[in-house]
C-alpha cells in the first residue's frame, strides 16, 4: 500500500497552506489545553444527548461516536472543485433513476446491464412510470469522499437512500465555536448553519401539484430506538417541522394527514428517515409496523411527495456505482470530474477470477451493505477471515463488488500519544430542490482513531472532525 | 400539535411530579419513623407510604414485611414498580427523547442530566442514610428545575397547558392519595379517637406536600386536623390543593380551548370538579364524610384524565 496522503504536511517538512494558521495554533496551544477542551466537548455531546444506537449491542443503547477537536481544513480552491464534481454526480444520479423508471434509454444503449436493474431488490417496480415532481428522486445525497492525493477527489459510495450524519456536522461546527473561539478568529471559515434552510426550501419547492401555497412538511422517523434518532429529532427542530411516526399519520382518499390535538391535518412532503421496505406495509413488508398503510397508492395518486423518492436505492447500489463513470458521460456528455475507485464486480467471472486470487490486498464490499458491516478488508484480516470470506464469495458472487485498500489520506488528530495522523473521508450533503442543486460547505469528515485503521464507520469505532472550508 | 406530542407532554409533566411526590413521601416517612415508639403509636408508617403510592397490592406480592428497607427499595430503585421514582426518570427521559422537538433545551438538559447522574445510583442503591437523603433531595431538586425551566422558557402554548395539565393532574391525585390514607388523624377532635400523638403524623402530612410553613403562615395557630384538611383540600392559596389544581386544570383547559376555537367534554368535567370544590366548607365535608369526599374526588379525577386523553391525546 503506498503511502498516504498527509492533507497537513508535505513530505520534506512544508506545511500546505490551508494549515498554516492551525499549525502555528498547535504550537502555541499547550497538549493539557486540548485534552480538556476534548473532555469539555465529550461532556457537551452527553449532556445534548447527541448520541447514537449500535444494532446488536445491549450493553449500551445510547453511545457517543468520539469527536475529535483538530478540524479538517480545505481550501476554497480544493472545494469549488469538489462543489462541481458533486453538482455532476448527483445530477447524473437523478438523470439515472429518472430513465430507470420510464424510458430505460441506458439499458438499451447497452451502457448498464438489464439484470443488474430488473434482478435487483432494490429495484421498486411500483415506481415505473411513476412521476415525480421536478424530475428529482434524489433530494438529499451523501457523497462519500476520500482523497489518496492533492489532485483528485474519489468517490467511495453515493449515497441515495437516507445519507445521516448531517446532524453532527452542524453540531460539531456549534461544539468548535463554543470551545475555540479564538481559532475561528485567526480563519475565514465558510458557516454551515444555513443547511436547515436550505433543506426546507429544498423539501417545499418539491410539493405535489395539489398541495397549498404554503405545503406542510414532517419528518418521518422510524422512533427513539433508531440509531440516528437523535438526528431526526435535531432537523425537525432545526426545520421547524413536525417529527412523525407511521402511527401520527393516516392515508383517506388518497391523502395523508397527520393526528394532531385539533383533529387531522394534511401532510404535503414527507422527510422520511424510513427506509422503502417500511414505509407501507400495504405495498412492501406486510408486518412493518413502522409505515403507514395506504401512503404508496396517495403516491402514486401524485398527493404526496417522498424524499428521497422511492426507488432511490437502484443508483446507490454498489454494483451500480462502478458504472457510475459512464452513467455521467451517457446523460451529461461530460467527463466526470471525481473518480471513481476502480471496482472489480464478483458477478463477472474474469473479474472474480482476480478477486480471488489477490483477496489479501482487496476491500470486498456487500453489494447491498452499509455501515461498514459485512466487508472483508484484505490486508488487515486473518488467514481464516479471508477463507471463510472466500467462501461466502464462491457461493453468492453477484453479491459481492472489490476494491483496491486506498491509503486514505491522513489529518492530523489527537491521539493517547499526542497528535498523530488519522485516515479521514468526507461526506458532503447535496441538496436538490425544483430550480437548483446546493451544497452547504463542508460536510461530515470521519476519522478512524486506531492507529493504521481504515474503517471510519461510526458503528465500527470511527469519530469526527468539523470541517473547514476557507473563505479566500 | 402531533396527538403524541402533546400525550408524551403530558405524562412527562406527570412523570416527573410523581417522582417528586415519591421522594417527599419517602423522606416524611423517615423522619416520622425516626421518632420514638411512643411518638407514633402502633401504625406502620411505611404502610401507610405505600398506600399513598397505591402500590401496596404489587409490594406484597414480592415482599413479606413493609419495612424501612424493603419499602425505600420498592418506592425509589425498584425496576419491576412501574411507579417506581427510578421507572418515573426512566419514562420521563424516554418521553423527552420521543417529543425533544416540542421541549426547550432547558427542560431537555434537565431530564437528561437527572438521567445520566441516576444511572449510577440505580446501580449501586445508597447505602447510608446519607446517601438517600442525597438521592431525595435531588429527585426534588430535578422537579423543581424541571418545573421552572418549563416555566421560564416555554411559549405559551398548547405544549406548555398539555405539560402543565400532567402536573396538576398528577398533583390533585398525589395530594388525594395522602388524604385518603391519613383521613382518619384529620376528623376534629368530638369524633377521633386518637391523641396528642397525632401531632406527628399530621406534620408528616404537611411535609409531604411541603405545606408545614405554609400553614403556619395561613392560619397562625397551632396544628388542628380539620385546619390541614381545609389547607389541603379548600385552600385555593395553597399550590398543592385540590382547590387549586383544579383552579389551574380549568385555566389551561379554557386556553386550549380558546386556542383551538372549542370547547368539549374535558372543560365541561373539570369546571364540574372546580365548582364543587368552590361551593364547598369543610363542614359540610366533614358532615358528608371525609372519605367519601376524597375517595370520589379521586375517582372524578382519574376520570377528567381519561376524557383529556379521548378528546386530545389519541
Amino acid at each position: 500500500m503506498a503511502v498516504a496522503f498527509d492533507e497537513m504536511n508535505i513530505p520534506g517538512g512544508d506545511l500546505r497552506p490551508a494549515y498554516q494558521e492551525l499549525a502555528r495554533w498547535l504550537k502555541e496551544t499547550p497538549p493539557e489545553a486540548l485534552e480538556y477542551r476534548r473532555q469539555e466537548a465529550e461532556l457537551l455531546f452527553r449532556r445534548i444527548g447527541i448520541t447514537f444506537a449500535v444494532y446488536g449491542d445491549s450493553e449500551s443503547t445510547e453511545r457517543l461516536i468520539p469527536f475529535d477537536v483538530i478540524p479538517r481544513i480545505m481550501s476554497g480552491k480544493e472545494w469549488s472543485l469538489l462543489e462541481k464534481g458533486l453538482k455532476q454526480r448527483v445530477r447524473a444520479l437523478n438523470m439515472f433513476l429518472r430513465d430507470i423508471y420510464h424510458g430505460r434509454d441506458i439499458l438499451r444503449a447497452e451502457i448498464v446491464p438489464d439484470d443488474l436493474i430488473f434482478q435487483n431488490p432494490v429495484f421498486r417496480p411500483e415506481m415505473n412510470g411513476q412521476q415525480v415532481p421536478h424530475d428529482v428522486y434524489v433530494h438529499i445525497a451523501g457523497i462519500d469522499i476520500v482523497r489518496v492525493d492533492s489532485e483528485d477527489f474519489i468517490v467511495l459510495e453515493d449515497n441515495a437512500r437516507t445519507p445521516s450524519g448531517v446532524s453532527y456536522m452542524l453540531e460539531n461546527r456549534e461544539i468548535m465555536m463554543r470551545l475555540f473561539p479564538d481559532l475561528f478568529a485567526r480563519h475565514r471559515v465558510a458557516p454551515v448553519e444555513r443547511y436547515p434552510d436550505e433543506l426546507l426550501s429544498a423539501l417545499r419547492s418539491v410539493a405535489p401539484q395539489s398541495a397549498s401555497g404554503e405545503p406542510t412538511v414532517a419528518l418521518l422517523t422510524p422512533g427513539v430506538y433508531n440509531s440516528a434518532y437523535y438526528e431526526h429529532s435535531f432537523l425537525a427542530d432545526k426545520l421547524g417541522i413536525e417529527l412523525v411516526e407511521g402511527r401520527d399519520l393516516i392515508v383517506k382518499n388518497n391523502e395523508v394527514f397527520m393526528r394532531t390535538t385539533e383533529g387531522v391535518k394534511r401532510v404535503d412532503v414527507i422527510y422520511r428517515r424510513v427506509d422503502d421496505d417500511y414505509l407501507d406495509p400495504l405495498t412492501f413488508r406486510p408486518d412493518s409496523a413502522l409505515g403507514v398503510p395506504g401512503l404508496m397508492s396517495a403516491y402514486a395518486a401524485g398527493n404526496i411527495t417522498l424524499a428521497n423518492a422511492v426507488g432511490t436505492g437502484i443508483a446507490d447500489d454498489k454494483a451500480i456505482y462502478s458504472y457510475m463513470p459512464d452513467i455521467v458521460k451517457f446523460y451529461l456528455g461530460e467527463e466526470p470530474i471525481l473518480k471513481n475507485v476502480q471496482t472489480w464486480r464478483c458477478r463477472e467471472p474474469k473479474d472474480l477470477a482476480y478477486v480471488l486470487d489477490n483477496l489479501s490486498e482487496l476491500v470486498v464490499k456487500e453489494v447491498h451493505g452499509s455501515g461498514g458491516y459485512g466487508m472483508l478488508i484484505g490486508p488487515a484480516a486473518t488467514k481464516a477471515t479471508i477463507e471463510a470470506f472466500r467462501e461466502k464469495l464462491k457461493r453468492e458472487p453477484e453479491g459481492f463488488i472489490a476494491q483496491p485498500t486506498l491509503a486514505l489520506s491522513t489529518c492530523p488528530t489527537c491521539t493517547a500519544s499526542g497528535l498523530a495522523p488519522r485516515h479521514v473521508d468526507l461526506r458532503p450533503f447535496v441538496l436538490t430542490g425544483s430550480k437548483s442543486t446546493t451544497i452547504v460547505p463542508g460536510g461530515l469528515t470521519r476519522v478512524a482513531l486506531k492507529e493504521g485503521s481504515l474503517v471510519v464507520n461510526s458503528s465500527q469505532g470511527g469519530g469526527t472532525k468539523d470541517t473547514w472550508i476557507l473563505d479566500e | 400539535m402531533l396527538s403524541r406530542t402533546a400525550e408524551n407532554l403530558y405524562w412527562l409533566a406527570r412523570y416527573v411530579e410523581r417522582a417528586e411526590y415519591l421522594a417527599r413521601t419517602i423522606d416524611a416517612t423517615l423522619r416520622v419513623t425516626a421518632l420514638p415508639a411512643a411518638y407514633i403509636g402502633k401504625t406502620n408508617e411505611w404502610d401507610s407510604a405505600l398506600l399513598t403510592a397505591g402500590v401496596a397490592a404489587s409490594f406484597y406480592q414480592q415482599y413479606e414485611e413493609a419495612n424501612e428497607r424493603n419499602v425505600v427499595d420498592y418506592l425509589s430503585f425498584s425496576a419491576d414498580n412501574p411507579s417506581s421514582i427510578r421507572n418515573c426518570i426512566e419514562a420521563a427521559r424516554l418521553n423527552s427523547r420521543s417529543v425533544r422537538t416540542a421541549l426547550t433545551s432547558e427542560m431537555w438538559d434537565t431530564i437528561n442530566s437527572a438521567w445520566i447522574e441516576l444511572q449510577e445510583v440505580w446501580s449501586r442503591g445508597t447505602s447510608t442514610r446519607e446517601d438517600l437523603a442525597k438521592f431525595l433531595r435531588f429527585v426534588q431538586e430535578t422537579s423543581l428545575r424541571f418545573d421552572g425551566s418549563a416555566y421560564r422558557t416555554m411559549l405559551r402554548n398548547d405544549a406548555y397547558w398539555f405539560s402543565r395539565m400532567g402536573l396538576h393532574l398528577e398533583r390533585a391525585d398525589n395530594t388525594a392519595r395522602i388524604l385518603d390514607v391519613k383521613y382518619h388523624v384529620l376528623l376534629p377532635e368530638e369524633e377521633h379517637v386518637g391523641g396528642p400523638l397525632d401531632f406527628y403524623q399530621w406534620t408528616s402530612i404537611l411535609r409531604s406536600v411541603s405545606a408545614l410553613t405554609a400553614y403556619h403562615w395561613v392560619y397562625r395557630e397551632t396544628l388542628k386536623p380539620w385546619l390541614i384538611a381545609d389547607l389541603l383540600i379548600l385552600n385555593d392559596s395553597l399550590p398543592r390543593s385540590l382547590a387549586s389544581c383544579y383552579g389551574n386544570l380549568v385555566r389551561n383547559l379554557d386556553q386550549i380551548g380558546v386556542a383551538y376555537g372549542r370547547q368539549g367534554p374535558a372543560q365541561r368535567h373539570a369546571r364540574g370538579i372546580r365548582n364543587r370544590l368552590e361551593h364547598s366548607n369543610m363542614n359540610d365535608i366533614f358532615q358528608h364524610g371525609v372519605h367519601e369526599f376524597i375517595q370520589e374526588f379521586i375517582s372524578d379525577n382519574s376520570r377528567l384524565g381519561e376524557i383529556i386523553t379521548k378528546q386530545y391525546l389519541i
